[in-house]
């Protein structure tokens, strides 16, 4: 079977405060070059602080390898395949970490002249550009910080424009399949939220939505291709029953890079789509963010879009435009995640029109491959064709006494990252697998192999799964006590 | 193309092991009139070294940012970055790994997330921080929404005029779609709020008072006064801070009755970088826990009994709560949050004294020759941190192209965000500006204001 990479050191590392005392900051500064005093020279002595208590005080050698023995602990997407289904856990490519880091970008103040900063301006107006003919739509914002926070950007557009019209309506429709941000964002702009269940193929049910549609309907929140990866094949039919009540189309984009270059959501009948650019657009997960949410509209709701956006004066120059008496506000304190901006353009630009049409035929193929080859050993709940990502269940499984997340424990010993687990929850117990365009078929082949092996031991050594992960550097972690005790911040001691 | 490692022979030998013809069948699902025909009407992809050699061409017409001498702050801080961040940043364990879903192998970023929460909270003075939220100004206006969450039938929550003006439209635009609205009060000749119009403004349907400290003139506020007047009504006391410097500073705000601190971390070793990526700080108190938006890490054990951490409280989050959620926000800023912990752990605690000592001496040092030039003087006496407000003798606006003459960007006149405040401009001083530096910007102003 095959030998995984493993680059965990083997010591555990203390906390920061842990460790031992006596040692000095290297952090120093020049001499102060202006007339020197103590705090309590410009400031009431009441005023200030005498200590940070608990408060580190380490030596650069010690931060370095503190952070770097801390950082042997992190499986990561240039150590291996990371399926995770939704996440799409793409190759971050370093040319574009590589540019974001060019001085001038870097140490470009928000507030700095505009004539100063036509460099920055240029890559949100050249992004924004393709964004727009990517995607088919009229206009875009950048500004939203994450997907969520571009959704919530865009049911605030939504609400907008229908108050615009007359009335915001109060409901929001959305498919029992969808991201749990997408309820949490519409409640957020004061919607309330209808579920709507999904037809035996996990699709839109035509006759469902129906009978929802009525007068209060602000608009249907829909994945396209769902959760499941499947492609909604009504959707324009979808979008014409929501236009002919009134009501908006909204696209989450996240799972975009299964069909960039192949299909356009503007020629879909959508009106909003947030786009993840850590998601189709390779930037860095960075851990858990930054991310960038860009929202891509159609005519209607352009007027609407936050401030500012980028502008051409008559001569050329560009500049930060205010003027829009229509719009929603700021989203943002700035202008969205510029460094990541920065680096969805870098993609757009290497891949071009060429390359991203193969980015989206390359992902369907290799979760077609993976689907294709474990369907034998798992479970598909829903046999419809599907796009990027590919959902089991452990149905199979279920039977031997072992679970889901048995299994995800197991792929764990076995070197690999797990796919998503228990999400979409229209399919219990579910395993969802996005292998992303990045994916070598040898890579490919060894997952496949893996995850055959875990179906055998499910039969025959049910313990070996129940009791995983046993080969790596820690067994599973006790949630429950971390939740019921919280210890959120060191005091000197563990939970109780 | 570019990073996709198939070649065409193991491209065919998938195919032909899933008995397809052409990768074109797999998107069959998608109706014919939908499927484009023609390729994306945009320019085919550029080799590695063409797009370099655009980006550089494009940070050319940045030229001023690196030869300008800047006196920039309001609400993004140029510090000296550490060469150790982008070292550790720069390891693919952390640039290039998910969110923490599967503790066994997330204990760097998870450690390090815990690690961040407990320095921030000893810089707050406050019980719990989250692993982070987006920006300075999101963070403060979901600090405004908890407040509604924990004082239930509040219909208002007051605001001083002195919060950066970008949050306070980001509020507004957040609180449109509630049943919540936000008034602000004035400040007083030092710059700080008017602790008289803020008594009188709060009332009892007020969830919070959010106060900046130190303000956007840079005044320190008496945020334990302000607390005593938030809590008198029972209202929730929200302390925003866009200099996180100044924390290691000024005494804690969890000291003076802050129950959240929310701001901007960017000071923390994040570059400028035109705006963002940026770092939303979120601290409070034990009590409203529960209520907290965003991802948090709480230390556990496994089943060997070796401690480690663990995302923790999620029935909080929209992935479980769906429509019941605390906040809709799911990702954080995690790498941003480990620039934050990495400068904090370098600099320590003697290094960040400095910092505070060098960035006081320095923006005094200016204020007072500035101050010296005929028809300048101080807008406001409160103290102050790195950032104060001038009133100059004519148009800041004229001063400031002239300064641009010099390769100086003076300030940020504040007449765009304060209409009143028409001769008034707003200087940051740190540790990166050099005594040259604000010797060249006093003689620019004493030479522009002593023109006829």
């Amino acid at each position: 079977m095959t030998q995984r990479v493993r680059n965990t050191i083997s010591i555990d590392e203390k906390l920061l405060f842990e460790q031992a005392p006596g040692n000095r900051s290297s952090c120093d500064f020049p001499p102060l070059d202006v007339p020197s005093g103590e705090m309590t020279d410009y400031l009431p002595a009441a005023l200030l602080r005498d200590d940070i208590p608990g408060f580190p005080e380490l030596n650069e050698v010690e931060v370095v390898r503190h952070y770097t023995r801390l950082s042997t602990y992190n499986y990561n997407v240039d150590l291996g395949l990371y399926p995770l289904g939704s996440c799409t856990m793409k190759y971050n490519p370093k040319i574009n970490e590589k540019l974001a880091r060019i001085p001038a970008f870097v140490q470009a103040h928000p507030l700095q002249l505009h004539e100063n900063t036509q460099g920055c301006l240029k890559v949100l107006q050249k992004l924004a550009d393709l964004l727009v003919k990517i995607t088919g739509m009229d206009g875009v914002t950048l500004q939203p910080l994450a997907g969520a926070h571009g959704e919530l950007t865009g049911m605030m557009l939504i609400r907008a424009a229908l108050t615009a019209r007359g009335n915001p309506r109060r409901k929001v429709l959305i498919p029992d399949s969808a991201h749990g941000t997408n309820p949490a964002s519409a409640v957020l702009c004061g919607y309330t939220t209808v579920t709507l269940k999904s037809d035996a193929s996990g699709c839109i049910d035509l006759d469902e939505l129906r009978r929802h549609l009525d007068p209060d309907v602000a608009c249907l929140m829909m994945t396209v291709p769902n959760t499941l990866g499947v492609f909604e094949k009504n959707i324009q039919e979808v979008a014409r029953l929501v236009h002919a009540n009134g009501s908006f189309l909204y696209m989450d984009g996240a799972n975009f890079n299964a069909f960039i270059g192949v299909a356009r959501p503007g020629d879909m009948g959508v009106d909003v789509m947030h786009l993840n650019l850590h998601k189709t657009f390779s930037t860095p997960h960075g851990g858990g963010g930054p991310g960038a949410g860009p929202v891509v509209v159609v005519k209607e709701l352009v007027p609407f879009l936050p401030v500012p956006v980028v502008a051409t004066r008559p001569d050329g120059n560009l500049f930060l435009d205010y003027n829009r008496p229509q719009s929603i506000g700021r989203v943002a304190a700035f202008y969205g995640n510029f460094g990541v901006l920065l680096r969805a353009l870098a993609y757009i630009l290497r891949e071009g029109s060429d390359g991203l049409r193969q980015v989206a035929e390359n992902a369907v193929l290799n979760a077609n491959y993976i689907r294709h080859h474990l369907s034998r050993d798992f479970h598909l709940e829903y046999q419809q064709p599907t796009l990027h990502e590919v959902v089991f269940d452990d149905k199979n499984q279920a039977e031997a006494g072992v679970h889901t997340m048995d299994m995800a424990k197991r792929l764990l010993d076995l070197g690999f990252h797990p796919p998503t687990v228990y999400f979409p929850l229209i399919v219990p117990n579910a395993i969802m697998i996005e292998p992303t365009e990045s994916e070598s078929k040898a890579e490919l082949d060894a997952f496949i192999d893996t995850m055959r092996q875990i179906a055998r031991e499910a039969r025959e050594a049910p313990k070996l799964l129940q009791d995983a992960p046993q080969d790596i550097r820690n067994t599973r972690f006790d949630e429950t006590l971390a939740a019921r005790k919280p210890v959120l911040t060191w005091k000197g001691t563990g939970p109780a | 193309m570019r990073y996709i490692p198939h070649s065409e022979a193991e491209t065919r030998a998938m195919l032909d092991s899933m008995g397809l013809a052409s990768v074109q069948d797999l998107f069959q699902c998608i109706p014919a009139a939908l499927r484009l025909t023609a390729d994306l009407p945009i320019p085919r992809g550029k080799s590695e070294l063409e797009l370099e050699r655009y980006f550089y061409q494009l940070s050319r017409e940045n030229d001023g940012v690196l030869e300008f001498t800047t006196f920039l702050g309001a609400g993004a801080y140029n510090h000296y970055v550490p060469a150790v961040i982008d070292g550790i940043i720069s390891r693919s364990e952390f640039f290039t790994a998910y969110t923490p879903y599967q503790p066994e192998v997330s204990q760097g970023t998870l450690q390090a997330i815990f690690e961040y929460q407990t320095m921030v909270s000893q810089l707050t003075g406050m019980d719990v921080t989250n692993a982070s939220m987006y920006d300075g100004a999101t963070a403060v206006t979901e600090a405004v929404l908890l407040a509604q969450r924990a004082r239930s039938n509040t219909a208002k929550v007051i605001v001083a005029g002195s919060l950066h003006p970008f949050y306070r439209q980001v509020m507004r635009t957040y609180v449109a779609n509630f049943n919540l609205a936000v008034e602000e009060v004035p400040w007083d000749p030092t710059g700080r709020v008017d602790l008289t119009a803020l008594a009188a403004a709060v009332d009892d349907a007020t969830a919070a008072v959010v106060v900046q400290s130190p303000n956007f003139f840079g005044a320190v506020e008496d945020v334990a006064e302000c607390a005593r007047i938030a809590h008198a009504r029972k209202a929730l006391l929200v302390m925003a801070v866009t200099e996180a410097a100044s924390l290691a500073a000024f005494k804690a705000p969890g000291e003076l009755g802050a129950d959240v601190v929310a701001g901007e971390g960017q000071s923390f070793g994040i570059p400028v970088s035109f705006g963002g990526p940026y770092l939303g700080i979120f601290s409070t108190r034990s009590e409203h826990l529960r209520r907290m938006p965003g991802r948090v890490v709480g230390m556990t054990e496994d089943t060997r009994g070796r401690r480690g951490f663990v995302l923790t409280l999620s029935t909080r989050e929209q992935h479980i709560r769906r429509e019941k959620a605390t906040s809709n926000i799911c990702t954080n800023q995690g790498l941003c949050a480990l620039m934050a912990s990495v400068y904090l752990a370098y600099t320590g605690k003697s290094g960040l004294r400095e910092l505070c000592r060098q960035n006081l001496a320095k923006a005094h040092y200016a204020r007072e020759q500035l101050c010296a030039v005929p028809g300048v003087g101080p807008r406001f006496s409160a103290p102050f941190f790195n950032e104060f407000v001038l009133t100059l003798p004519g148009d800041p606006h004229a001063f400031a192209r002239f300064c641009k003459e010099r390769r100086i960007v003076p300030g940020v006149p504040l007449k765009w965000f304060y209409p009143g405040l028409d001769q008034d401009m707003l200087f940051c001083v740190t540790e990166v500006n050099q005594r040259a530096e604000i010797d060249a910007l006093v003689a620019a102003t004493r030479e522009f204001f002593a023109r006829p």
